[in-house]
């Protein structure tokens, strides 16, 4: 199951290399939301900078609606499902590998993406060690119940509209916690951070579960 | 073609039997009996007035929009795990039934919530996380009513239901904690969690009866119409391998 | 593995008795008996329609059998079609192929994705004329017949104990076709069995030893017959 994740990922990530879609446009349309909001809100009234936590979590979660579409668009060639059903590829690993390649592509987003609110709203950062958990688990979550919705959306004319209807009511709690543990992290008082930590290590756990079971079952219909 | 639709449909030509009529005449006198005690009998409340009197739906609607939700996941899981149909079409008629139960939720919360807080909506933990459970439901009907192959929509809808009552659980969690990190619940305490005895407390009870009884008659109908709908597409089956097979013996 | 090849000298390669396969609701196989035997090259004629392309895709464990008996390299279909996945090679009309990875890439990919080693790639890139400029070319890029030699190396680097092979000779050179006559007919002296459907009968009565006709979803017994007679018959 891991070498076949790895095989997954790494085909992926290579295949990102070659086309760069999520640096030529993923990246830029996350840079652009965050220019959104400072034309919708006053830039002058510091709410930029009181709410970059929410602002910069919404600008990932579109970005990554936009990643995991790539993700299943990569798949859908003609084909492709029947050669991936006769690949001998292991479904749980091949749900693991997309979303370990759709991770490692939102967490360089998210990297650039910080410099962006320090640059654009002037948001000074603190608490280094829960920003970077909270990233990681966040992000955890967002690729694994975007990867399983995402492969209930691919492969119908609908996908597009249908994936952000099942994931963004899901992924509330994940915004909701992300959000909150960056601002006790920027408000220096990081113990009110962790259990929203926690609730999304909950999240992230029981959607990889669910992925590596129901992964299957959705590659089978024909 | 007619007489294989006769065949299919044999026996159950409508979705109503005696026990559902039964049940359909209890389910207007439970209406009734509630209107009665919740419009008339039953005293103003002390700190809410006439509004209380909402409650009586609101309340059991809620239950029973949650009971739904419960069917809905169990039916995905036993349909994933036994590959039951039944169970399919269980999961499929109690979501769109807890779907029309949540909304009435929310309509007559906010009917509710307006003379109360004086607003239609406010960022309540329940409200926004019933909100989020109408949404998670349209979401699986979205893809149970999908343009596409029946072996198709069951399958991806029931993955989705099986993860339905995880997510409304993480989400009531997340939610509560967001609300209750900037301000005490004080909207809850004199909503449903007050005390209510007496009269009143029986007229919540005529309307759980009530809308239990609504609930299980539009469920039964559901399944059964859903069952139906599936009988239709198999009952062609044997007629289109024969004319299949003949279409071998022409060439 | 070792014990797959044991099962294929047990019985027949292929074993179909009336089985049926629903496309949605379409029954395109309406019941089809066929037995094939190891290392037979076997040509699938009939009709625009008339299942050859399903019954492919059957074979290879992708369509579940709905009734009916169906046991391919010793796994029953019927109970579960999974295990014989990745002991076939599929060719079909899509090449399940991705546009942005270069030829190595993707032969690469598959080929180990069904556990093959480097030098097995490396054979299959050669054997196909991909190893010299066109390795590094994204396959998006390619022609229609320099696809299907990709998907034909992604194919035989994968060694598979039964080949199917959908319309193997359209969009291909005459050179590429004579590469793969050759490549059906070195892979069953290797040991594998071949099912191939084509419309240029001329060229896969050579190359097959058996003719299956199929129509309306349907295989008769009198309509498998030994290829010569057929050569014979239509001259």
């Amino acid at each position: 199951m891991i070498h076949d994740a790895l095989l997954i990922a790494g085909k992926d990530l290579r295949l990102e290399l070659r086309s760069r879609v999520a640096l030529n446009q993923v990246l830029p349309f996350a840079l652009l939301v965050l220019v959104l909001f400072a034309f919708a809100l006053d830039p002058d009234k510091s709410v930029l900078t009181e709410a970059t936590p929410g602002l910069y979590w919404i600008a990932v979660l579109f970005s990554a609606l936009l990643a995991l579409q790539r993700s299943f668009a990569i798949e859908s060639t003609d084909g492709n499902r029947d050669a991936l059903r006769l690949s001998g590829l292991d479904p749980a690993g091949i749900f693991l590998g997309k979303v370990l390649a759709v991770s490692v592509q939102l967490v360089v987003l998210e990297a650039l993406l910080g410099v962006g609110v320090v640059v654009l709203y002037t948001s000074r950062i603190d608490g280094w060690v829960l920003l970077a958990v909270t990233s990681v688990i966040a992000t955890a979550s967002i690729a694994a119940a975007g990867t399983l919705y995402g492969v209930v959306a691919a492969g119908l004319r609908v996908r597009e509209t249908l994936l952000p209807l099942l994931l963004l009511p899901v992924l509330a709690p994940v915004l909701i916690g992300s959000t909150r543990a960056f601002e006790a992290a920027l408000n220096g008082s990081p113990s009110e951070g962790w259990p929203w930590v926690g609730l999304m290590s909950i999240f992230a756990s029981l959607y990889v579960v669910a992925g590596i079971f129901g992964f299957g079952p959705l590659l089978e219909e024909s | 073609m007619t007489t294989q639709l006769d065949a299919a449909t044999e026996g159950l030509d409508s979705t109503g039997s005696r026990a559902t009529r039964v049940l359909g005449v209890l389910a207007i006198f439970g209406l009734a009996a509630l209107a009665l005690f919740g419009l008339v009998l039953s005293p103003p409340d002390a700190s809410q007035g006439e509004v209380v009197r909402i409650l009586y739906v609101h309340v059991p609607s809620a239950t029973f929009a949650y009971i739904g939700c419960f069917l809905t996941t169990i039916g995905s899981a036993m349909f994933l795990w036994r590959g039951s149909s039944w169970w399919e079409l269980v999961a499929y008629a109690s979501a769109e039934i807890a779907t029309v139960f949540t909304a009435i939720v929310l309509v007559t919360g906010m009917i509710w919530g307006r003379p109360t807080w004086g607003v239609y909506w406010v960022w309540d933990a329940r409200l926004t996380s019933t909100s989020m459970l109408l949404l998670l439901l349209l979401g699986y009907l979205a893809v149970r009513r999908l343009p596409a192959d029946h072996d198709v929509r069951t399958k991806r809808a029931a993955i989705i239901g099986l993860l339905l009552v995880p997510n409304v659980i993480i989400v009531r969690q997340s939610v509560q904690w967001w609300r209750t990190l900037h301000q005490k619940p004080t909207l809850l305490a004199n909503g449903v969690g007050a005390k209510i005895e007496g009269l009143m407390l029986f007229s919540l009870f005529v309307g759980f009866i009530a809308i239990g009884l609504v609930f299980a008659w539009l469920l039964i109908h559901r399944f059964r119409l859903a069952w139906l709908e599936d009988q239709l597409d198999d009952a062609g089956l044997d007629a289109a391998i024969a004319e299949r097979r003949a279409e071998g013996d022409v060439s | 593995m070792e014990q797959t090849s044991a099962a294929l000298t047990s019985g027949p390669v292929v074993h179909l008795r009336g089985a049926v396969a629903l496309l949605g609701r379409f029954p395109a196989l309406a019941g089809v008996d066929l037995d094939i035997d190891a290392r037979r090259i076997v040509l699938l004629r009939g009709a625009n329609g008339a299942g050859k392309t399903t019954l492919l895709r059957t074979l290879a464990g992708l369509v579940p059998v709905a009734g009916g008996d169906a046991v391919v390299l010793g796994v029953d279909l019927v109970a579960d079609p999974r295990p014989v996945r990745h002991r076939v090679g599929m060719l079909g009309h899509a090449t399940g192929l991705y546009d942005e990875l270069t030829v190595g890439d993707n032969v690469r990919f598959w080929a180990r994705a069904a556990g093959a080693n480097p030098t097995d790639v490396e054979q299959a890139l050669s054997r196909l004329g991909l190893d010299g400029r066109l390795r590094s070319v994204a396959v998006g890029r390619l022609s229609a017949g320099q696809r299907r030699r990709t998907s034909l190396a992604c194919l035989i680097a994968r060694r598979p104990e039964l080949w199917l092979l959908d319309e193997p000779h359209a969009g291909l050179d005459q050179e590429g076709r004579d590469l793969v006559d050759a490549l059906v007919r070195e892979a069953v002296s290797a040991g594998a069995t071949v099912v191939l459907s084509s419309h240029e009968l001329d060229r896969s009565l050579q190359l097959a030893d058996t003719v299956v006709t199929i129509a309306g979803g349907i295989v008769r017994p009198d309509s498998i017959l030994p290829a010569d007679q057929i050569d014979g018959g239509a001259r």
